[in-house]
């Protein structure tokens, strides 16, 4: 059994605050498209904090982190071949 | 088996551990596979959701524009302190269980369960918000402009999206408060805490959710 430390979890909170801060200041400014992807990056790095540290997977049995990293493929296959079908649609559509 | 033979085998090994386990070490691994395979159900089931968020996003970008102009992005920003700084409490409150601490329990629990209600309340707020200016779909909507109906289709989005959430929060209000219980009552040690690990994964869950819906809703530019 691992037992993370207090200070480990001070850190990860200050980093998640600093992150949150970023978010709201960089959204103040327009950056035209680059908005929703650095929104969208700083999103997907909190998260992988979460799940690694407060989460434990870290310090996991692999077979916990396979099942873990097991959601987000999934995940990802619902939403590239969705998306794959409606950002087509048009392009079909100009054949017509 | 007879009682008695039933009453000794107990006697042999720690209360908590069930007979068809090998050991605590091996229970707890079973039970945090378990609730794992629960979260990835929650991930796809909310996954749907933020997949037809992002179809119509993208179909109507400018009615979600609009629509989040009227979401307080401040609040938003306050709540999402609020959650993940209820996400250190509750890890703080695993590390306790963990190193035998029972006062330690029983006050990150409650700071737990207090940031979680905060967070509610907080939502009721922006909420009555949403139904005194008009934004709820439905026959009472209004909204300026010619973007109305996307705007309508993104308040959708936001009551749909943001009331699952604000839903598994109050189950979780809920759960944390049975754990509050058993740790108050001294059920948990080194040797067995799965019930405030694993209720912790799912807080964990819950506040990850948020910290996508917080700039997906309330910051588009």
């Amino acid at each position: 059994m691992h037992i993370a430390s207090p200070r480990l979890y001070l850190m990860v909170f200050a980093a998640l605050m600093v992150m949150t801060i970023i978010t709201i200041l960089a959204a103040l400014v327009d950056l035209g498209r680059l908005n929703l992807t650095v929104a969208l990056a700083i999103a997907v790095t909190k998260a992988t904090l979460v799940v690694l540290f407060f989460m434990h997977v870290k310090y996991s049995p692999r077979m916990i982190q396979v099942a873990a990293g097991a959601g987000f493929v999934w995940l990802g296959i619902m939403v590239v071949l969705t998306l794959s079908d409606y950002f087509t649609r048009n392009i079909l559509a100009l054949g017509k | 088996v007879s009682d008695v033979a039933h009453a000794d085998a107990h006697a042999e090994h720690h209360p908590r551990l069930q007979h068809h386990f090998y050991s605590l070490e091996q229970q707890n691994y079973a039970a945090t596979l378990g609730m794992w395979a629960f979260l990835l159900t929650e991930v796809l089931f909310f996954g749907g959701l933020f997949l037809a968020y992002t179809l119509y996003r993208w179909q109507y970008t400018p009615g979600f524009v609009e629509g989040s102009h009227h979401l307080d992005r401040w609040l938003g920003g306050f709540n999402t302190v609020v959650l993940i700084g209820s996400s250190l409490t509750m890890a703080m409150a695993v590390y306790a269980a963990q190193t035998n601490q029972r006062r330690k329990q029983v006050l990150f629990l409650a700071l737990t369960i207090l940031l979680g209600l905060v967070f509610l309340g907080v939502k009721v707020i922006e909420y009555g918000d949403k139904f005194e200016h008009h934004l709820v779909p439905g026959p009472n909507f209004q909204f300026p402009g010619p973007n109305a109906h996307a705007a309508e289709i993104f308040y959708s989005l936001y009551f749909a999206m943001t009331g699952l959430h604000a839903l598994h929060m109050i189950i979780g209000v809920g759960l944390m408060s049975v754990i509050l219980v058993m740790a108050w009552r001294g059920a948990f040690s080194e040797t067995w805490y799965t019930p405030v690990e694993i209720s912790g994964l799912y807080w964990h869950f819950v506040d990850i959710v948020w910290i996508f819906l917080f700039p997906l809703l309330y910051l588009i530019t």
